[in-house]
């Protein structure tokens, strides 16, 4: 059942990966104009375009341009040449992508530190003047944009306290504010989120039966809901993933960090497209890659879901 | 008369504390959008010379940009952005969602499959991720920013419509349809649209703040609104260069569409406690 299980996330992953390749892969073709404009300059002779036209494979049917370029990549990691740095793509983005894993590790662990026993606390003291107040402070979080926390971040504790650097990344001091920003603008939904997956834990039939039997409340509380909490909990780490990148693109074209999301950003501003295409599949496979851990770490920790999956329509 | 259904309903309304303040403040940011020549003390592109960089002051109530622009002129005027990008957004989710879930959720099947599909592969991208992708293909602008990020949120409207669709579709009055011989085209549209329609209430209004804030974000990394536009993400970003001169250039219009969204989340909270029946019952 469980290899049953395992194989389908597996294949319906593979599938994913598959469409987002050829999505991005289309992005070229999908623009206005021959994709040869995005390339070279308009003055350039017609003979000149033709020859550069067959350089790059642009004459060939798009299927083999497909297999072509994915080939390149999956082989040797060659994701063509940057426009405008005129540097294979793979240079630009191998020193960027741990800066960005830097910036995204630890802001998912201290937007988890701070989340989880926040959830857990409301959800155990529902209804209390704690639960209202922190529901509250996350329901006026949820209504400011992540780019707005950064740049008041910024005016308080760079330009007005003075406390901190307002661009780079060569500190650790450099990576306070760029985390603080990217912990406040997601907090606030993995706390809502905890809490109201605590709450369905605690309507559960097994904490009932664990009450009934006269267990003490911190045994019930520790043994079965927290258990049982856990399993959300690694799933909520791996879920936010794809959501940190993205927040992480803004963050970092704020503070200026030369991670993926300023090269992504930037790219796109000079019309460098080898390079968002790049990004973006980097981006969507690492996605893929984290829901189907997450999937099939439920499925370990929890038969009935396992069963659900494998056993029903879908 | 007194006991209509109507009437209780506006009598819940008018209980719902999350509904009236909502209600009141996107109703004031209306106003405002509808007058906004009227309110304005100067028109939103005019430059002043001799006042720029001004912190607020009588004249100048939010102060002056780079350009000697009046900062409460721009923003009033910026309302109306935010309501275009508002019902322009939820207009195109909403047709693209509905026909989508409707048709995936009536005929079930290899048609229902490959429709999710397509709906799985735009929840694998993380939003902002493929909002970014679109508008490399589409080019920089508002309207381009728009349909990138109704692509990117038009699924949860499919996802809800099928559920929806696909519990209505056995029930007694659409069997009756059918025996009268109504095309599935009517039979999706007037018979099982009406009854998914106040759920389709409450997600637009729960939608909508997330599909301001992010065209707002891609306003702000320069990709949106141009210049001369008054979009508050893009004043946001150009006050983000005065950040240590004028600080009022980056606060008023972050402050304005705080307001904006929060007006529409307890709208949508509202909403959702007085339309969707199953959380009326708990």
């Amino acid at each position: 059942m469980l290899k049953d299980y395992i194989i389908k996330r597996l294949l319906n992953g593979v599938l994913l990966v598959f469409t987002v390749s050829i999505l991005v892969f289309s992005m070229l073709h999908l623009m206005p104009g021959d994709p040869i404009d995005l390339m070279v300059d308009r003055k350039v002779p017609v003979e000149r375009r033709e020859a550069l036209k067959a350089e790059f494979g642009l004459d060939r049917p798009l299927p083999e341009q497909y297999i072509t370029w994915i080939r390149k990549i999956v082989t040797k990691l060659d994701f063509g040449i940057s426009l405008r740095n005129r540097q294979p793509v793979w240079e630009l983005m191998k020193m960027r992508i741990p800066i960005s894993l830097k910036l995204c590790g630890w802001t998912l662990l201290i937007e988890m530190l701070i989340a989880i026993p926040l959830g857990l606390l409301c959800a155990y003291k529902k209804d209390t003047f704690v639960d209202r107040f922190t529901v509250n402070t996350t329901l006026l979080l949820t209504a400011i944009p992540g780019f707005w926390i950064s740049v008041l971040l910024i005016l308080i504790f760079g330009v007005k306290l003075r406390w901190f650097p307002l661009s780079g990344y060569e500190t650790a001091k450099h990576f306070v504010l760029p985390i603080a920003s990217g912990v406040i603008g997601s907090v606030a939904g993995t706390i809502r989120l905890t809490k109201t997956e605590v709450l369905d834990v605690f309507n559960e039939k097994y904490v009932l039966t664990a009450y009934a039997k006269g267990l003490p409340k911190r045994s019930v509380l520790i043994k079965h809901v927290l258990r049982n909490a856990l399993i959300l909990i690694t799933v909520l780490v791996f879920m936010s993933i794809p959501w940190l990148i993205s927040g992480a693109v803004i963050t970092e074209r704020i503070f200026a960090i030369p991670g993926m999301g300023s090269l992504m950003i930037n790219s796109i501003i000079l019309q460098d497209y080898a390079v968002v295409q790049a990004c973006v599949l980097v981006i969507s496979i690492l996605t893929v890659i984290c829901n189907i851990i997450s999937d099939i770490i439920i499925g370990l920790l929890d038969p009935r879901i396992r069963v659900s999956i494998t056993g029903g329509d879908r | 008369m007194n006991n209509s259904p109507a009437r209780e309903f506006f009598q819940s309304c008018w209980k719902n504390v999350n509904f009236m303040i909502g209600f009141i403040i996107i109703l004031s940011v209306i106003i405002i959008a509808i007058f906004a020549e009227q309110i304005a003390p100067f028109p939103f592109d005019e430059a002043h010379k001799d006042a720029i960089l001004q912190a607020p002051n009588r004249t100048y109530w939010f102060g002056t940009d780079d350009f000697g622009r009046d900062m409460f002129s721009r923003i009033i005027s910026g309302t109306r952005i935010t309501l275009q990008v508002a019902f322009v957004g939820a207009l195109i989710q909403l047709t693209l969602g509905i026909t989508v879930g409707l048709i995936s959720g009536y005929f079930g099947g290899v048609i229902d499959r490959i429709l999710m599909f397509i709906v799985d592969v735009t929840w694998c991208i993380p939003g902002t991720i493929l909002a970014l992708a679109v508008v490399t293909i589409l080019g920089k602008g508002l309207t381009n920013s728009i349909i990138a990020i109704s692509l990117v949120n038009w699924a949860s409207y499919a996802r809800t419509v099928r559920a929806k669709t696909m519990s209505l579709k056995n029930m007694a009055f659409i069997e009756t349809g059918i025996a009268f011989g109504e095309r599935p085209a009517s039979i999706m549209f007037r018979y099982i649209l009406p009854n998914v329609i106040p759920s389709i209430i409450v997600l637009v209004s729960m939608n909508l703040p997330g599909t301001i804030m992010s065209t707002t974000t891609l306003s702000f990394l320069g990709l949106g609104s141009q210049p001369p536009s008054s979009d508050w993400g893009l004043a946001i970003s150009q006050g983000m260069k005065y950040i240590s001169r004028a600080q009022w250039m980056s606060i008023f219009p972050g402050l304005a569409l705080i307001y904006t969204v929060f007006g529409f989340n307890l709208l949508g909270e509202g909403l959702r406690d007085l339309l969707d029946p199953r959380i009326k019952s708990q």
